[in-house]
């Protein structure tokens, strides 16, 4: 199998040098912004390889993602609110400005919210599955929409980045590098993962749910497993963005956003493991020059997924003669 | 006499005002090879599926090694120790031929709540995998195949190597002969002689003259009744099995 | 409070027979070409601004009545000829994403026809009344239409399916595809047939919302989750439950809308408890779906046991 060789692993290593070296081109080339585009790209990234764990790998395909990356922002925002006006959160738990805080508290909160969505929405598969995780993400939704204390509609600000030992993200090059070392060591995990006993079953829960329990296998709780990891990672990825933005509302875990993530993953390709980021890296990229054309960009992105999925199956990778189990 | 290890009591099925399984009984002795044959649309299919644990039955009870195992899952069924194979193979065609079996031998070791050990090197998987193929007869050279791009006969042994891989305490085979070549049919024949005696088996088939070497007892199933058990013998000179089976086959 | 209690009901029957116009199109078209479309709310969107624009334009109701149901079912045709024929037979995760994209490019193209402006739909005059319902019960004669129409296409969905040639071959289709293209009928277009009844569904229920609610971009997609609900708790494929669900969401959608703010008031002050009370009962919903999967996660009546 290819992916094994060194000849696969220099590639990756060149490309995550080049993906390093992106501020000092910004630099050189006096484009500011596209680090925070980059940034941006590598914090969807990390959600739509989240989302890959279940969607390409198990074949479940969640439409609710974005409450997850949502609940993420969320906890960097909640704390931040709670830090600055120096009231505990109940009472009981005191607010913060630290990453080394945040951050955790993003992915447990996100993966609780995992736990039970999917303990419930598991219960049913196929279209349903579907729609149920759409409908329990537009819950979480309304909830924020009506938490006025915490903004409301209108979303909170994070008016200072997260402190991190050693990094200053107020340089938008290091919140970068933050981001992108995350995504690196997300997507070794992921490997991981999909490699091990774990992801054989998820593996075959995707393909032939009968033979795992043939097999003896009672494949809900891997899947519910799966499912909370890939919350847990949606949510990281929704904290960094907190960062990025410095900024969360309900839009961040609005039902687009939710189809976005999902796009990117179909997009980049599915069950391979750069598919996810191309996916991200080419949507956001996407946007930014339509948006940069026309106010109207919707009205051609459209157009182009459809194209996508009609005639583009096994996404960018598919170009690059990558498919699923091949890399 | 000693408990049987599948047993079957009064079961039915019905779907609307089909009755495919029609006050059923059936048992599986300990060491033999039980064949159930019967015309199309007997509800072998039915039957299969109740005894495996993918239908619920509508009324009755199956007892595996004793235990009533009726309202258990597919899934736990197969962890108590009975394996089967599908009449439409069921593999992950995706995956090699090599990767299906480790999966099932997976299966068998317990959980697989492991995230970190690459699996597709683990040698306790791959090499137990490998023996299973072996002793099934299929062509290790071919073993890194997709299991999508084998023929027809190959995925029928290869579900019977992944079956084994849970050293089930039963094994029901849901017509591992359909579609097979002559060749292959003997071929197949050969490898359940072997198993036969070291594991029971339940046997659904329509090749008779693998049904009438292999089996030490056959039921026959018309219209979801049970209308014959005994010998090979018996059953060939059972009048209403003539009737009921032997017409339509021939007539 | 018994006049209010009264009220509310039957705004929430009058939410529910307009989830259900959209639920029972969803649902058949899922139940018989295996389709999930989320392009459905696109649909009633476009019926209700169509209709919207041709009553500006020409002041006649009959017009605004025709140009929406011509539109959604114009559209709709369109979408099934040209792209959903195309992913009968792919799976539920690229019917998805093309109907995604299908919604960005609606929603966006309305926005260029009309801007993000809602649009305001007046009341026909003649309906601008309203009906004494009980004694001293006043209720908008308008609101009542509109039960009327829901409750009249219910019965006509019954009677199409239940006893007529196209509703045999719909029943049949749903189940055994092969065994309707054996018997020589045009399968093609019986599907396009179908998926237009759906789309005309949708357009009713959008250009009969314009009084009612804002006509306004995204006003499809925030239904047609709502949808989504009523048909997993209905259960998937079937009318029954799509009608039973939608009242079923309906009422409670708004009866929670109703009263749990004023509850909340008591204990809050007023304008947390209406945007909690608000966002509560927006939840509530989803919450009585959890419950409905928990007891039966195939929905109060699955269609194929």
């Amino acid at each position: 199998m290819p992916e094994r060789g060194w000849t696969y692993r220099g590639v990756l290593a060149l490309l995550l040098a080049l993906a390093a070296a992106l501020p000092f081109a910004a630099q050189a080339l006096d484009s500011p912004a596209s680090i925070g585009i980059a940034t941006q790209m590598a914090c969807f990234a990390i959600a739509a390889a989240s989302l890959n764990l279940i969607l390409g790998h198990g074949g479940l395909v969640s439409f609710g993602h974005a409450a997850y990356f949502g609940l993420g922002g969320y906890a960097v925002g909640i704390l931040w609110e709670h830090f600055r006006l120096g009231e505990p959160i109940f009472g009981l738990i005191p607010g913060s400005n630290e990453l080394l805080v945040t951050l955790p508290t993003a992915m447990l909160v996100s993966g609780l919210a995992a736990a039970a969505i999917g303990a419930l929405s598991l219960r049913t598969s196929g279209v349903q599955f579907i729609m149920i995780t759409l409908a329990f993400a537009q819950m979480v939704f309304f909830l924020f929409v009506g938490l006025k204390q915490y903004g409301g509609d209108d979303g909170l600000s994070v008016r200072r980045h997260n402190l991190v030992p050693g990094l200053d993200l107020r340089d938008p090059a290091q919140l970068y590098w933050l981001c992108l070392g995350i995504l690196a060591v997300w997507l070794f995990l992921l490997h991981r993962i999909i490699g091990s006993r774990f992801g054989r079953v998820l593996e075959g829960v995707r393909q032939n749910e009968r033979r795992m329990a043939a097999l003896g296998v009672s494949t809900y709780p891997y899947k519910l497993v799966a499912f909370v990891i890939s919350g847990v990672g949606c949510g990281i990825a929704g904290a960094l963005m907190a960062n990025y933005l410095r900024y969360v509302s309900p839009e961040m875990m609005s039902w687009q956003r939710s189809g976005d993530i999902m796009v990117m993953v179909i997009l980049g390709g599915m069950g391979t493991m750069l598919g996810p980021v191309l996916g991200a890296v080419a949507l956001v990229g996407l946007e930014y020059t339509l948006g940069g054309l026309t106010e109207h960009w919707p009205f051609f992105l459209g157009p182009i997924l459809l194209l996508v999925v009609l005639f583009l199956r096994g996404g960018l990778m598919g170009l690059f003669g990558v498919r699923r189990g091949s890399g | 006499m000693a408990e049987p290890l599948l047993r079957a009591e009064g079961l039915v099925k019905r779907f609307g005002g089909l009755t495919a399984t029609d006050d059923l009984s059936l048992d599986v002795r300990t060491g033999e090879l039980h064949a159930l044959i019967g015309p199309n649309g007997a509800g072998k299919t039915t039957l299969i599926g109740q005894l495996t644990g993918e239908i619920r039955p509508d009324a009755g009870r199956i007892l595996l090694l004793g235990q009533d195992v009726t309202p258990l899952s597919a899934a736990r069924r197969a962890r108590m120790g009975l394996a089967r194979s599908f009449q439409i193979v069921q593999l992950l065609d995706d995956d090699t031929a090599l990767a299906n079996v480790a999966l099932a031998v997976q299966a068998h070791q317990g959980h697989s709540f492991r995230f970190w050990r690459r699996a597709a090197t683990d040698a306790s998987l791959t090499t137990r995998a490998s023996a299973l193929l072996e002793e099934v007869g299929f062509d290790l050279a071919r073993s890194g195949r997709r299991a999508g791009d084998l023929s027809h006969g190959e995925r029928k042994v290869l579900e019977l190597a992944m079956a084994l891989a849970s050293e089930p305490r039963l094994l029901l085979l849901d017509e591992p002969m359909a579609g097979l070549g002559p060749s292959e049919s003997l071929r197949m024949t050969e490898t359940l002689r072997r198993l036969k005696g070291r594991i029971p088996m339940l046997l659904v088939e329509h090749d008779m003259d693998a049904v009438f070497a292999l089996a030490d007892r056959i039921t026959v199933l018309v219209y979801g009744r049970a209308i014959a058990t005994g010998s090979a013998e018996e059953i060939r000179a059972d009048p209403a099995v003539r009737d009921a089976y032997l017409a339509e086959e021939h007539g | 409070m018994s006049t209010l209690v009264a009220e509310q009901l039957l705004n929430g029957v009058q939410l529910g027979v307009m989830l259900f116009l959209l639920a029972a199109g969803l649902t058949l078209v899922f139940g018989i070409m295996g389709v999930i479309n989320l392009a459905h709310g696109s649909l009633y969107m476009i019926g209700a601004f169509a209709a919207a624009a041709a009553a500006r334009a020409t002041g006649s109701w009959g017009l605004a009545l025709l140009a929406g149901l011509a539109a959604a079912g114009v559209v709709g045709m369109a979408i099934e000829l040209l792209v959903l024929r195309r992913l009968y037979a792919r799976d539920h995760l690229d019917q998805v994403l093309a109907t995604f994209g299908l919604i960005l490019f609606f929603n966006q193209g309305i926005v260029m026809l009309f801007g993000r402006q809602p649009l305001f739909m007046q009341v026909p005059p003649w309906l601008g009344g309203s009906v004494e319902i009980l004694p001293g019960v006043p209720y908008p004669a308008y609101r009542l239409l509109i039960i009327a129409v829901g409750l009249a296409v219910a019965v006509g969905l019954y009677l199409l399916i239940q006893h007529t040639r196209i509703g045999m071959l719909v029943r049949a289709g749903a189940t055994h595809r092969e065994m309707v293209r054996a018997l020589g009928v045009d399968i093609r277009l019986l599907y396009t047939l179908v998926f237009g009844l759906g789309a005309l569904l949708a357009g009713l229920a959008g250009l009969m919302a314009g009084p009612v609610y804002n006509v306004s971009v995204g006003m499809g997609e925030q239904i047609l989750i709502l949808t989504f609900v009523v048909v997993v708790i209905g259960g998937i494929g079937s009318i029954r439950g799509a009608l039973f669900g939608a009242l079923l969401v309906g009422i409670t959608d708004t009866l929670l809308r109703g009263f749990v703010p004023g509850l909340l008031r008591s204990a809050l002050p007023p304008d947390q408890a209406d945007a909690l009370g608000a966002s509560l009962s927006s939840m509530g919903v989803y919450l009585l779906m959890a419950v409905v999967l928990l007891v039966k996660p195939r929905g109060l009546f699955p269609a194929h046991a």
